[in-house]
């Protein structure tokens, strides 16, 4: 006869609305989804034209690229990987559509948009092919080949610039046309957002990637294909990446030599701040994308309040090191209430 | 050892439906060898539908090896592998498990930022004509198994944190989901409480009745007798023979495992008892210990037992330093310890050899030399700085004083024997020359012949004065050794016995109850 | 559970001949090699001018290499180093113009900037527990930040001229710069620090296994502590030499440095893991990178190869070990693939 004392029980489960929106509120979305609304009002309140048309366009267009390079980057650390070659591979792509634009002026713009994908999706798939292989951090090899890129993008072209100017119209268009009042890059993005979402909530091979990053020995043991995955989201990273190189290009007067130079940190920040943890396996590309969003509307913020701009990278900075200490905080206050839970009744 | 003893076990439950014949999962002759290292000579099992077959070894015997056959980690190098009849080659762990073999490990591995139902269904998520995953679908599903095997676990519950008895019910229902015939459990009650295995045995029984084959491996004796209905024997790599668990007793059983008489492991010289050494006071660690007092002398060896999970180890950690306690104190030779500093202790003359080997008594990817010193590294410093010829000679002293065996002391720790690496682990505790050797589960995952030598060496540092306090969950080991034996149960010091009065009954007694008898 | 030995034996020789082969020992190899070419190919290496120049711009690199070498050993990083460098400019710049102090003060308070950035980093790092990739990737961009805060975009230029003479001043007639003694002593007291201290001992242990470092009484966090700050004091030295060398105080002096030092540090021999390194590697692997990029510079190579090749030195680096024990497990295998052949056909039996 056993006379130890009963452990409490696990608790018994409920599912139903309350429990979902309970959920709900304790995802790893709402404290940046907070900040940032916190942060357009506060703004808004001290200046009422920030939330003019002009201004939200403004927003919008800024916000696309990161939004874009964010989605990808989540992919990447969600596997517990990082990838620092982003900003030269979205310089190589922003180039090489200036590039193809000035040697072939009639291409149909669908088919640019195209081949810069693919060109950011062989680089990608550079970087996924060394990291499988080498089994080696992605810190490393990326860093590696953010030079590497870096340096062949300089190469190539030299002092040369591409004006937008010198890009078709209705390329140009793009960053300036609305549907709907939203400009039709940002379309692009919020698109991509979502179908990106949900690939990684409900289809199969997105929530491999989860598991990966939460535990790749177990995901191995498991059957899963460790490789292939962590691969297919360095070459989906690097398409994406690829798309915001194409958008870069309309949006943006000049492309040359130092395009993109310096954004890698920027778009980790982003999404470090969206909830998506670096040592991978939680958080979520909608959380990214808001802080991509959060991210860009400081710079916007920072003006409209007339706050010295050289404060923006110190918050940017202090934002990041608020997102982690939240995180932890969060996870070491649950883990206390486990342990007090399950802990014996001595 | 009895194995009558009743410790929150229920006896021996015959299955309702006979063992039908029908062989589960049968391994002849299998053999695996790492490189020199010949891990498996002959690892023989024949397990059939509906039956649970228990698999005993020293550790050291092949088991390990035999199970990773099994799970698909490691292709055999000879020998027949078939399940469910049919001629099968494993070449990764998937294909084990699309064969219908499930293995849970003694550490479960959960993805820990999954949910209980995604855990389960990972890789095969249900899905919805969409071909989106379904969600409702998946959490009525794991509800259902959940049900199946009486154990409500939320299945929207992130993994973390879980028990590991949770984590293993887990496990077993991911086995049920995948239609496993074989349920491999390796040593799966080792960090269990009594309730917990209950609910496991009542699990495997119902998952027999349902015509699974179950393997399981244990050293518990009790657990064997209790749950299965035969048992295979391996020794030194070898399949030795297989009993109807009705028709067979512990001591031929062991006898089987060990090859020799039990009497003849444990040799613990008399030695001179002097003064205190070591004196602990109503130490407290909220929700782990509660109220522990002792005090062990010089030349004397105190003993820890209890079951796992009973807070031993967690108490010698709270003295030594790596963990905290609440209330309490700990006094060395009189003088009070400073808590939470484990280089206090050190300093103190407490030396330290831990639970796990692996992780935590050595570095293994550092060489054998530069472990056996790293206690040391002030020690042999003059002017604040360190020569490697000296640390070398050092190591060379104390490998050789303790017969360690390796190529060379540059040879990274890994590459030894568990028993050797356990050696260089008491080699670098020795070498401060403590004054009180605290040693948890000492000759765990060790071969026979080292575990002797190792019995011998502490009955020798106890003869020169030394106090020692032994965690053990190895009864034999603790009726053997020890002059005195401390029993702890759920946090609390439930009996204390002289050697005389030391029988494997009133240890296991005060190990399963709480607070009766002899404190 | 049953014990096996490592199928993979891992054998270290011993002593001299370790030394003469192991991976650092490679890169010093590598780096006479180019040296040595370097003399032969292309015009102009040879000189003292060569000396001074090489040596000027690899001071930076050198020195902050040494404690970024003990955190990566330990098994952490810090990417902010660039940042408390640019800090420190910063600060130096607009104590010298605003405050009326005198330069020596001006330097010892700039200074004091990196013991606080170090302290920050330390204390996110060990007390809150905080991964240290997100924390200094934070504070690279809070203290360049802050760098903009406090100088704007402006730059200081009015140093007094004796120290950037000073500065850039040689030993006699050998090229070498006079601050290169410094440099020395700092590298030597790493050195030390590393191999032959209980610390570095310790250190290496705990790269490899926190838990077994914590059992022999390390303090895990206290040691990674000090680190940081280590990091943090000689990154703001650099700051204040770099603003001395230029003549300019500015808060993007030493932009994109860590990377270079991270590069540097890999390429000699530390392991990203964490535990294995020397110091004399890491000399070797600065020095190897910045004596290719002066030469291939002097060589009239395009800028932009340079940095190709620095990142291709670095991807090889860390790829080539893999490689290397990739052809190593294959040998292995089919010397016991051959085993086994040879004994089933010579009949042995099973079951």
């Amino acid at each position: 006869m056993s006379i130890d004392t009963a452990r409490p029980p696990v608790h018994t489960d409920h599912g139903g609305p309350i429990h979902a929106v309970r959920g709900f509120f304790r995802s790893r979305e709402i404290p940046v989804a907070g900040a940032l609304i916190a942060l357009v009002i506060i703004t808004t309140l001290i200046n009422p034209r920030f939330l003019s048309p002009q201004s939200v366009k403004d927003l919008m267009l800024n916000a696309t690229i990161v939004i874009i390079l964010a989605v990808g980057q989540a992919l990447v650390i969600i596997t517990e990987n990082v990838d620092l070659s982003i900003g030269s591979i979205l310089g190589l792509v922003a180039f090489g559509t200036g590039t193809l634009f000035n040697a072939w002026p009639g291409v149909p713009i669908p088919l640019v948009f195209l081949g810069g994908m693919l060109f950011g999706a062989v680089l990608g798939a550079i970087n996924g092919f060394l990291v499988t292989a080498a089994k080696v951090p992605a810190l490393v090899i990326t860093l590696g080949t953010m030079y590497i890129f870096r340096g062949i993008l300089t190469s190539w072209a030299g002092s040369k610039q591409y004006f937008s100017g010198d890009n078709p119209k209705a390329f140009g268009n793009l960053s300036v046309d609305v549907f709907l009042g939203i400009p039709i890059i940002t379309i692009v993005a919020i698109v991509v957002v979502i179908a990106v979402g949900i690939f990684m909530h409900s289809v199969r091979a997105g929530r491999d990637l989860y598991a990966i990053g939460s535990d790749r020995d177990a995901a191995r043991l498991f059957g899963i294909a460790v490789g292939p995955r962590v691969l297919a989201a360095f070459v989906a990273s690097g398409a994406l990446t690829g798309l915001a190189g194409v958008l870069y290009t309309s949006r943006y007067n000049s492309v040359g030599a130092l395009t993109g130079s310096g954004l890698e940190l920027d778009v980790v920040a982003a999404v470090v701040v969206g909830g998506v943890a670096i040592s991978g396996g939680t958080g979520t590309v909608f959380g990214a994308a808001i802080g991509a969003v959060l991210l860009s509307t400081i710079t916007s913020s920072l003006t409209a309040t007339r706050v010295d701009k050289f404060w923006q990278q110190a918050f940017v900075g202090m934002l990041i090191l608020a997102a982690i200490i939240v995180d932890r905080a969060v996870s070491v206050r649950n883990a206390r209430k486990l342990r007090v839970s399950e802990s014996r009744d001595v | 050892m009895a194995n009558e003893v009743q410790h929150g076990i229920e006896p021996h439950q015959p299955s309702g439906t006979p063992a039908s014949g029908t062989p589960a999962l049968s391994l002849t002759g299998a053999s695996k060898t790492f490189g020199p290292v010949v891990a498996l000579a002959d690892g023989t099992i024949d397990l059939r539908a509906g039956e649970i077959h228990a698999l005993v070894g020293e550790n050291g015997a092949g088991k390990s090896t035999l199970v990773k056959i099994l799970a698909g980690v490691h292709a055999p190098d000879g020998g027949e592998f078939e399940v469910g009849g049919a001629p099968v080659s494993f070449k990764t762990p998937a294909d084990s498990k699309a064969a219908g073999v499930s293995v849970i490990y003694q550490e479960p591995t959960l993805f820990p930022d999954l949910t209980v139902a995604e855990n389960i269904f990972i890789g095969r998520q249900p899905r919805n004509r969409a071909g989106l995953i379904n969600r409702g679908e998946m959490r009525r599903m794991a509800r259902e198994l959940f049900a199946t095997l009486g154990v409500p676990i939320d299945p929207d519950r992130i993994a973390e944190g879980l028990s590991i008895a949770d984590q293993q019910i887990i496990e077993i229902a991911k086995a049920i989901s995948l239609d496993a015939k074989v349920l491999v459990m390796d040593e799966p009650t080792a960090a269990l409480s009594g309730v917990e295995v209950d609910r496991l045995f009542g699990v495997a029984r119902g998952l027999r009745e349902k015509g699974a084959g179950i393997l399981f491996i244990s050293h518990r004796f009790e657990e064997v007798f209790a749950l299965c209905d035969r048992i295979t024997v391996m020794r030194d790599g070898r399949y030795i023979g297989v009993h109807n668990t009705s028709e067979v007793t512990v001591p031929q059983i062991v006898k089987e495992m060990v090859g020799r008489e039990l009497g003849a492991l444990f040799p613990k010289v008399d030695a001179a008892i002097g003064e205190t050494v070591l004196s602990v006071e109503g130490l407290t660690r909220l929700g782990t210990f509660r109220d522990i007092s002792f005090e062990v002398r010089a030349g004397e060896i105190v003993a820890l037992a209890g079951l796992v999970g009973a807070g031993r180890t967690e108490v010698v950690r709270a003295v030594f330093g790596i963990d905290r306690y609440d209330s309490g104190s700990v006094t060395l030779h009189g003088k009070a310890l400073a808590p939470h500093n484990p280089q206090a202790a050190i300093t103190a003359g407490i030396g330290f050899v831990p639970e796990d080997r692996r992780k935590q008594g050595l570095v293994m990817d550092l060489s054998v030399a530069k472990n056996a010193t790293l206690t040391l590294r002030k020690a042999l410093a003059r002017f604040g700085l360190i020569s490697g010829s000296r640390e070398r000679r050092t190591a060379e002293d104390w490998s050789s004083r303790l017969q360690v065996k390796t190529g060379s002391q540059d040879y990274a720790v890994s590459t030894l024997s568990g028993g050797n690496q356990q050696k260089v682990v008491l080699a670098k505790w020795l070498a401060t020359e403590p004054t009180l050797l605290i040693v948890d589960e000492p000759t765990r995952g060790i071969d026979v012949g080292t575990k002797s030598e190792v019995h011998r060496l502490l009955s020798d540092l106890a003869g020169r004065g030394i106090a020692i306090i032994m965690v053990s969950s190895e009864l034999p080991e603790v009726l053997g050794m020890a002059d005195r034996i401390l029993v702890m149960h759920e946090g609390r010091i439930t009996a204390e016995l002289p050697r005389a009065e030391a029988t494997a009954e009133r240890v296991m007694s005060a190990a399963t109850s709480s607070l009766e008898g002899a404190l | 559970m049953s014990e096996t030995l490592s199928p993979n034996i891992v054998k270290a020789r011993s002593g001299l001949a370790k030394r003469l082969t192991g991976s650092d020992a490679i890169i010093i190899y590598i780096l006479v090699a180019v040296i040595i070419v370097s003399m032969i190919s292309v015009r102009f290496f040879a000189s003292t001018l060569t000396v001074g120049f090489l040596s000027i711009q690899v001071i930076p690199i050198l020195l902050i290499a040494m404690p970024m070498a003990l955190v990566i050993i330990s098994g952490e990083i810090d990417l902010s180093v660039a940042s408390i460098a640019g800090l420190t400019s910063a600060v130096m710049g607009v104590l010298w113009r605003d405050s009326g102090w005198d330069i020596g003060i001006v330097i010892l308070v700039s200074v004091l900037v990196g013991v606080v950035c170090g302290v920050v980093n330390g204390f996110l790092i060990t007390t809150l527990g905080l991964p240290s990739l997100a924390v200094t990737i934070g504070t690279l961009a809070l203290y360049r930040g802050l760098a903009l805060v406090v100088i704007g975009d402006q730059k200081v230029a009015n140093f007094p001229k004796e120290l950037n003479t000073f500065v850039l001043s040689k030993i006699g007639t050998t090229g070498i710069p006079v601050v290169m003694i410094f440099v020395v002593i700092i590298i030597a007291f790493f050195a030390v620090l590393l191999h032959f201290t209980p610390f570095g001992r310790g250190l290496y242990a705990l790269g490899f296994s926190k838990e077994a470092a914590t059992f022999v009484g390390i303090r895990v966090g206290r040691a990674k502590f000090w680190l940081f700050v280590g990091t943090g004091v000689v990154s703001s030295i650099v700051g204040v030499f770099l603003t001395l060398r230029l003549a300019s105080a500015g808060p993007d002096n030493g932009t994109g440095m860590e990377l270079s030092v991270i590069a540097a540090v890999l390429l000699g021999g530390v392991s990203i893991f964490g535990g294995k390194g020397s110091i004399p590697g890491v000399v070797g692997g600065v020095l190897l990178i910045g004596v290719l990029t002066y030469s291939l510079r002097l060589a009239k190579v395009p800028e932009t190869a340079l940095i190709i090749v620095t990142g291709s030195l670095l991807v090889l680096s860390v790829v080539a070990p893999s490689i290397v024990s990739w052809a190593r497990e294959r040998l292995r295998l089919a010397r016991v693939h051959r085993v086994v052949q040879q004994t089933s056909s010579s009949g042995s039996p099973h079951a």
